[in-house]
This record gives structure tokens, sequence and C-alpha cells, in this order.
């Protein structure tokens, strides 16, 4: 870590592969507002943020401020630098991100600023719930900080992204984690049960993935769970064991950054990829595979 | 993108139309707050209703759980018959929140032909797609369109089916 922000020390944080990239609600307490730490708040609900959050908190939504408005992709170079100057983001700050259901939209904002190289990116574990249910501050008073100098630097797609042709290229050779729940994944339905059916032609999964629905991750009360309860998931029930490679999916990549972090920061797999274009690509692309049912399913030709 | 262009109101129920032209006269980075407005003025629903959750009609185009319910006094008056609307939503939803809390607003006590005559275009032309995003705004559509199923199965122009 660059920063002169301390680590948590909590005990189950050591027990991960990274525990450097979490933190409790308790150490948000003692540390908001320290210089060189940002607190962001990444939600589902556009509106939750302003509904109250923690004090000194900027919020960052992920589709009207990380996707770019016309291209399906995330913002570019520029793009990524005026957002973070506008947040008042240094390029060396240490920056804690919180979010609701379970820190589902905060992984995938932690994910999206690990594809522009920020180095220290740390997930609050528990997320907003965690700190409402304990009763802990909240203001609805936004923070007007001062635009920072962030650099421009360009997204590198190489490390943690995988794109179409990548996973069709690799199926059969690489372990394919589908993160959606069993409806989806069965091709019952093309979204989470009580969620507005979207976006997809045909419903059912990538061929030979694994399925393991991000939620069981975590906690009831939103926290991640233990090192070794991780591992029984993922290392032996996903049948991932010591595989050095691995790329996840869901609908549009949400989801799936959730597990990104579990399987890269918690559980150290070294090159861990998230397929953004998921089922809303994959299950909408002219002449690529799928495969239907609860069982992974044959890969053709392989 | 948000046409920046006064949005449509001529067709819509005087009630919604100033709904429309509040938005479209808020600066861009007020708008979320005016929509928080109307999430915290929703009102809550009637205890003959928090009693019997089974009455009420789940919205699965919202991202969010919301539920609602029509009521109609006299049928019998047709479109002029008086409709009230009651919503169920967390407060962990306020976006959804707010997308009932306008359509409450802007139609609670009005007639059933009055509802019924709402364009299904309304969540568009409340400047917020930019802001809100269109995918989100899909939820309110949702809401628009069953409350106006139930109110033509209530005044009998449908049967339930």
């Amino acid at each position: 870590m660059s920063t002169s922000i301390p680590v948590d020390g909590t005990p189950k944080f050591a027990e991960y592969a990274d525990g450097t990239r979490l933190v409790s609600t308790e150490w948000v307490a003692e540390h908001a507002g320290d210089p060189g730490l940002v607190i962001v708040e990444s939600d589902e609900d556009v509106l939750l943020y302003e509904t109250g959050h923690i004090p000194g908190a900027v919020k960052v939504d992920w589709h009207t401020e990380l996707n770019d408005t016309v291209t399906r992709d995330y913002v570019d170079g520029e793009g990524f630098a005026a957002l973070m100057s506008a947040k008042g983001i240094s390029r060396d700050d240490t920056i804690v991100v919180y979010g609701d259901k379970s820190n589902w939209w905060a992984a995938y904002a932690l994910w999206v600023f690990t594809l522009f190289g920020h180095e220290d990116v740390r997930l609050m574990d528990g997320g907003r719930a965690k700190w409402q249910a304990e009763g802990r501050e909240m203001t609805t008073e936004k923070p007007k900080p001062a635009p920072t100098d962030y650099p421009v630097v360009e997204r590198d797609d190489s490390a943690i992204r995988a794109f179409l042709p990548e996973v069709r290229d690799s199926l059969g050779a690489l372990p394919l984690i589908d993160v959606r729940s069993p409806e989806e994944y069965s091709g019952e339905r093309t979204h989470m049960p009580a969620y507005p059916e979207e976006g997809a032609l045909r419903g059912g999964h990538i061929p030979g993935a694994k399925s393991m629905p991000w939620g069981k991750a975590a906690n009831e009360d939103g926290t991640f769970k233990s090192a070794a309860e991780l591992k029984e998931l993922y290392t032996e029930q996903a049948g991932l064991g010591r595989s050095d490679e691995v790329i996840a999916y869901c609908r549009i990549g949400e989801r799936s950054s959730h597990t990104w972090f579990v399987l890269k920061h918690l559980l150290g797999y070294e090159n861990v990829r998230n397929y953004d274009g998921s089922w809303t690509e994959w299950g909408n692309v002219v002449g690529v595979p799928i495969a239907t049912g609860s069982e992974p399913g044959e890969v053709r030709g392989a | 993108m948000t046409a920046e262009t006064a949005p449509e109101t001529a067709d819509l129920p005087e009630g919604l139309a100033d709904i429309v032209n509040d938005f479209a006269d808020t600066e861009t980075d007020d708008r979320l707050q005016l929509l928080l407005e109307f999430a915290t003025d929703l009102p809550e629903l009637p205890a003959q209703y928090t009693d019997h959750p089974e009455l009420l009609e789940p919205v699965p185009e919202c991202q969010s759980p919301i539920f609602l319910v029509t009521e109609v006094e006299s049928p019998e008056a047709g479109d002029e018959a008086v409709v009230r609307l009651h919503f169920s939503a967390p407060p962990e939803s306020p976006t959804t929140r707010g997308f009932a809390g306008i359509l409450h607003d802007g139609l609670d006590g009005a007639t059933a032909g009055t509802i019924l005559s709402v364009p299904s275009d309304l969540p568009l032309r409340l400047s917020l797609s930019a802001i809100v995003s269109p995918l989100r705004l899909r939820g309110m559509s949702g809401m628009l369109s069953r409350i106006q199923r139930q109110v033509s199965e209530r005044i009998g122009k449908i049967t339930a089916g």
C-alpha cells in the first residue's frame, strides 16, 4: 500500500490472501476525515446517497458516472481523471468504497478504479447496511471537495477484464464462473428473480461455466464470509482448485465484480478477469454457443 | 440524452403537467433533490393494507420491491369515478419511492378517465433520463401501466384475467 493510511488489523481480514483490501465500519468511523483518505459511496439506487451517507463521503454512480454515455464501455482516461478530480480524489489517495446490497455496486466501482490502476482501493466490509444497522452517524450534507490534479491514465483492460473473443477462444480451457442466480443460469430467466426481464434473446449460460451465485460470498449482514468458507465455495464447490486463471461473468459485470474481488483479493487467485459484456452480450450474439439447464454442459469441439 | 427543449405537457393532466414543468425548470444538479422530496412525501400505506399485503400488486419492472393498489369507490361512474392510489416501497429504495411519489402527487384523487389518459412515455418527460438512467425509469412505466390496468378492471372496461 502506497499511502500513509494504516491497514485495518481486524483478525478476520488477516486470514484473507490480501486483507488490506478490507476495512471495518469501526475503522472507517475512526479514520474518516484523515488526510489522504476518501470515502466513496456507490449504490444501485441513484438516490440512496442523498437520503443520508457517511459524513464526508462522496458519491460515485455506476450508471451515470462510470459508464460512457454513448459507447457501451467505461469512461476513458480523461473521463476518469475528470471524475476523480471532481470527487476530490488524488492519485495517491486511499479510497474506501461502500454501498448498498452487500457492496455489490461498491465492488463494481472498485473494479473500475482498478482498471485505471488506482493503487489503494478498499471496501468497507458489510457496506452501507452494516453502518446503518450499527446506528453510526449519517448526514445529508454533501462535501464540496476541492478539485485535484488527477493524471490522465489510460485504462488497462488487459489484466482484469475479459472480452467476448477471449472468452469464446478459451471455452473448455479456462474455468468460468457464472455468478448469476440459478434461474438465470438454467435459462429460465434473463434477470434475477423479482427483477425485470431484460436484454437477452436467449436464456442460459456459457457452456462449461460453473454456477456460483455471487451472494453466497456474503453473510446475512453483508460482510464477506471467512477465508475458510470462501475457499470451500470457490476452490472446492466451484472446482477452481489451484487454477491460476479464471473468468467471472454475470449480466452486465456488476455482480461478477463482487466475485472478482473475492477471487482476486480475498482468495488470492493470480489471474482473475471479469467478463463485463456478460450475459447481455453473450446471450445476444449471433452464433455463440449457449447451454441451458442446471449443468455446465458440453463445450463443442473441446 | 435529456432534451433541453421544454417537454410536452399539453396531453397531461394538470397535476402531472405541473410536475413535469417543475423538473424541467429545475437545474440538472438539483433534480435528484426534487425526486427525493417526492420520495419523502409519499404517504404511508393505510392500515387496511399493511395488515393485508396480499391485496397489493407487485411491480416486477422496478429494480426494488414496490407494491401498489388502486381504489375506486363508485365504479359505476365509469370514467368519472374517483381513484385513490396507495403505494408501499421501502426507504432503502428512494428512487422507486420517488417515482411512486410523483404518480401519487399527480394522480391520487383523479378520475378514472384522467388516469387512463396518461401517456405511457410520461417517465421520459421528467428530464431525468440522463441523471437517473433510462433503465431505472422503466420501473416507473411499469407502475403506471399496472395502475391503468387495475383501474380499467375496476370500472369494468376490461375483465381481470
